[in-house]
């Protein structure tokens, strides 16, 4: 055939030809331009001096951290350093997730609470939050509230078990002794047995229509069961509270003021965002689905949370780990405050001090990259299985 | 004439009666406090809890921003004085600072310019019902960032003075990064949002991987990535600016972003018009030039002003490299210690967050306007 038309046939004008053209020419710009760079790095390194391996990694580190999850002091290695700083980051982005989204799910319900002053009161707060920046925000919380607060002395205090002042946030430190597991022990039995009943119950109420107090079973097994265990092993568990001494405070759980304002930054900022997701998920349920429940003779509640969140949530969860993602990413504001996050002592002392910029920022990078990409895996997976199914 | 029904009545009222009002309790002011202020008691503890702390927050609050406040003063004696009111005198005092950095006094009228004519032609291009608003966007586009760099840092020969980047500072840097943020990022982002529903796989794989790995980072690490290793990557002996960095690490961040939303326009475009344009006999470019991208960037204007209200934000972020923004220039000011005092932090920091919630939450009210429109143009 293409000898009977060789006019249109050139394979010039084939765009299976042209596109492997195009895209043959784009790789080797490419791989040019990459090859260039890398010349261009390795002269440059060797020029001032930078090392190239990652022999940094086992070196010591040499500066001291005044937060850290792991043993760790200035005789340690730039690699440990690298951990302390890893298990900050996560550190904040955990508890900052575990704060934000119920403070978002309370401000969204609040926003479509059908109490006039109340959806309003929510929405100064979801503007004022989303329309200024968060390194204002912080600087803010940091600044001119942590630091201008009293000293350890005259600190603010709620009823001696928490206290407040410059030095950070004094929460009550549990103290375990022996016997403790078993206390524990009888939690997470305690757990399993209401997760037991609450099974054992939809089973029989899906055979014969029959109700069981769930709540109340699984309330009395879960405070119930560590209770009794508490006092069985001769009251195990107690707990140290922050009491003056000198000039500073001695005892209890410090929350540095650094972790203090960036958690509390971190988690009103993204529970704007957070609310205004839910406010939107539980919007886009029709009303008829609700309408329809309470017809059926469902409570309001029981409307809510058989029928309406349910299907919110399938709207609701793929923005929410972004949001969730988001604070993990944030955190890394914590350089502005002093915080002792992975950018604060990786990517700036750990580079400042060996000069290993590529290594240093391709390790930082690849941390976040992997936080990021496992989220969304995970996320792909929950909305395969919870996807509207064809009809 | 009397109907059939009625014939055999004693009484047809042939005028109808008074309108009467409708019943206190459905209608007026009245109803409406029963409905959205007290409709249950739960409904009923809330208002009255949101009402007194209003009455035990708000007067104080305002006191301290307009009655208590010190309007003016030469120095912070006044103000460490009055330290239940805030510091007006204080942003007063540094207000040029704040807008202009250390550029030189007598070359601010350049930043000025800049400003008026970007105002001017950004209103044109966004404002709907304006004619030949793509003739602004060209404007805006092309010509303006080249205007703006030469009247900003000055030409040789033609009597603007260079002003090196040492000294830029305040409110204009702000202005400056989010606007060069926008104007690269949107071609770069189209450009990426095509390559990523491109047939070629080559091309397809290549802006995947960019966009995941920038939407995977914090900026933070871009930042400091352009900032430690974009000067490694040039040849030996090139020494750029030290705003270039900052600013392509900003370009390419919010290109990432911005490839996501003009994604999510092309793939809300019916497939017809795409194979309406392939019957046309139009090729790849000019079918996406001149039927693809219309449409499908029409489509996200609200979602780009959205991405451009968190890149306005994120500006505030480039201090960690050495830019003097806004907020930056805000925290020099406070290490003045003739102005030291209680109150300057929060006067600051106050007046800080007017300053980007007034820019942010209106373009945010822009955003659901054009929104609103897109709705009706929909239903109609």
């Amino acid at each position: 055939m293409a000898a009977q038309q060789p006019s249109r046939s050139s394979l010039a004008n084939d765009p299976r030809v042209r596109g492997i053209f195009y895209q043959v020419l784009l790789a080797a710009a490419l791989v040019a331009l990459v090859a260039m760079g890398w010349r261009n790095v390795v002269a440059n390194m060797q020029a001032r001096g930078i090392p190239m391996g990652f022999g940094f990694w086992d070196e010591t580190a040499g500066f001291n951290i005044n937060q850290s999850l792991i043993d760790y002091s200035a005789l340690s290695t730039y690699g440990r350093a690298f951990w302390v700083g890893l298990l900050n980051t996560l550190l904040v982005g955990a508890i900052g997730i575990a704060l934000a989204t119920p403070l978002g799910f309370a401000v969204g319900v609040a926003r479509l609470s059908p109490n006039w002053i109340l959806s309003k009161v929510a929405l100064v707060y979801v503007e004022l939050m989303r329309n200024t920046p968060l390194l204002l925000q912080l600087a803010f919380w940091y600044n001119a509230v942590l630091k201008t607060l009293p000293g350890p002395r005259q600190s603010l205090s709620l009823g001696g078990v928490v206290l407040l002042n410059n030095r950070g946030l004094f929460l009550p430190r549990p103290l375990f002794g022996a016997g403790s597991l078993v206390v524990v022990a009888a939690l997470a039995l305690a757990l399993l047995g209401a997760l037991a009943f609450r099974w054992w119950a939809r089973r029989r109420q899906a055979l014969s229509g029959e109700r069981a107090p769930v709540a109340l079973v699984a309330l009395l097994l879960v405070v119930g069961l560590p209770t009794l265990a508490y006092f069985a092993a001769g009251e195990p568990i107690g707990f140290s509270f922050a009491r003056p001494s000198g000039f500073n405070l001695s005892g209890g759980l410090q929350l540095y003021p650094e972790f203090a304002a960036l958690t509390f930054g971190l988690v009103t900022y993204t529970a704007g965002f957070i609310a205004e997701i839910v406010r939107a998920g539980v919007l886009s349920v029709p009303k008829g689905q609700s309408e329809a429940a309470m017809a059926l003779g469902l409570h309001r509640s029981q409307t809510m949370k058989l029928v309406v969140v349910p299907q919110a949530l399938r709207l609701i969860v793929p923005p929410l780990t972004s949001q969730y993602l988001n604070i993990v990413k944030n955190s890394s504001l914590a350089v502005f405050i002093g915080y002792p996050d992975l950018v604060l002592i990786f990517a700036g002392t750990v580079l400042n001090q060996t000069h290993a910029a590529v290594q240093v920022m391709a390790i930082t990078m690849a941390v976040y990259l992997a936080i990021s990409l496992s989220v969304s895996f995970a996320l792909n997976w929950f909305n395969a299985r919870d996807a509207l199914k064809g009809r | 004439m009397p109907t059939p029904a009625t014939a055999g009545a004693a009484y047809v009222r042939r005028a109808s009666g008074p309108i009467l009002p409708p019943p206190l309790l459905s209608r007026g002011a009245i109803a409406w406090t029963r409905a959205n202020l007290f409709s249950s008691p739960l409904s009923c503890a809330i208002t009255l809890a949101l009402v007194a702390f209003g009455l035990w927050a708000l007067p104080p609050l305002i006191a301290w921003a307009t009655t208590r406040a010190v309007w003016s003063a030469p120095d912070g004696a006044l103000c460490r004085a009055h330290q239940d009111g805030a510091c007006w005198a204080f942003i007063a005092h540094k207000l040029d600072y704040l807008r202009y950095g250390s550029y030189p006094i007598a070359e601010r009228w350049r930043v000025n310019a800049v400003e008026i004519v970007g105002a001017a032609l950004i209103g044109w291009m966004l404002w709907p019902g304006v004619p030949r608003r793509g003739l602004g966007a060209v404007l805006f586009f092309v010509s303006f960032p080249i205007f703006a760099f030469a009247l900003l840092h000055g030409v040789e020969g033609v009597g603007l003075p260079v002003v090196d980047t040492l000294l830029w500072g305040g409110v204009f840097v702000s202005l400056a990064t989010a606007l060069v943020g926008i104007v690269f990022s949107l071609p770069l982002g189209v450009l990426l949002a095509l390559g990523r529903r491109s047939g070629l796989p080559i091309v397809r794989a290549m802006s995947v991987v960019f966009i995941e790995f920038v939407r995977g980072v914090p900026f933070i690490t871009v930042l400091y990535m352009a900032n430690n290793m974009l000067p490694l990557f040039l040849p030996p002996g090139w020494v750029p600016d030290r705003f270039i960095p900052p600013l392509v690490g900003t370009a390419l961040f919010s290109a990432a972003y911005l490839a996501e939303e003009v994604r999510g326009g092309l793939q809300s475009l019916d497939k017809g018009q795409y194979e309406g344009a392939m019957a046309l006999g139009l090729g790849y470019w000019r079918m996406t030039r001149l039927v693809v991208l219309p449409q499908a960037l029409t489509r996200v204007i609200p979602g780009i002003v959205n991405i451009f209200i968190g890149l306005f934000k994120d500006t505030t972020l480039v201090a960690i490299v050495a830019m003097v923004d806004f907020l930056a220039a805000m925290d020099n000011a406070f290490k003045d210690t003739t102005w030291g005092g209680p109150t300057i932090l929060p006067t600051g920091y106050f007046f800080a967050a007017l300053f980007y919630f007034v820019f942010c939450y209106g373009m945010s009210r822009y955003s659901a306007a054009m929104e609103r429109r897109r709705a009706v143009g929909r239903a109609g």
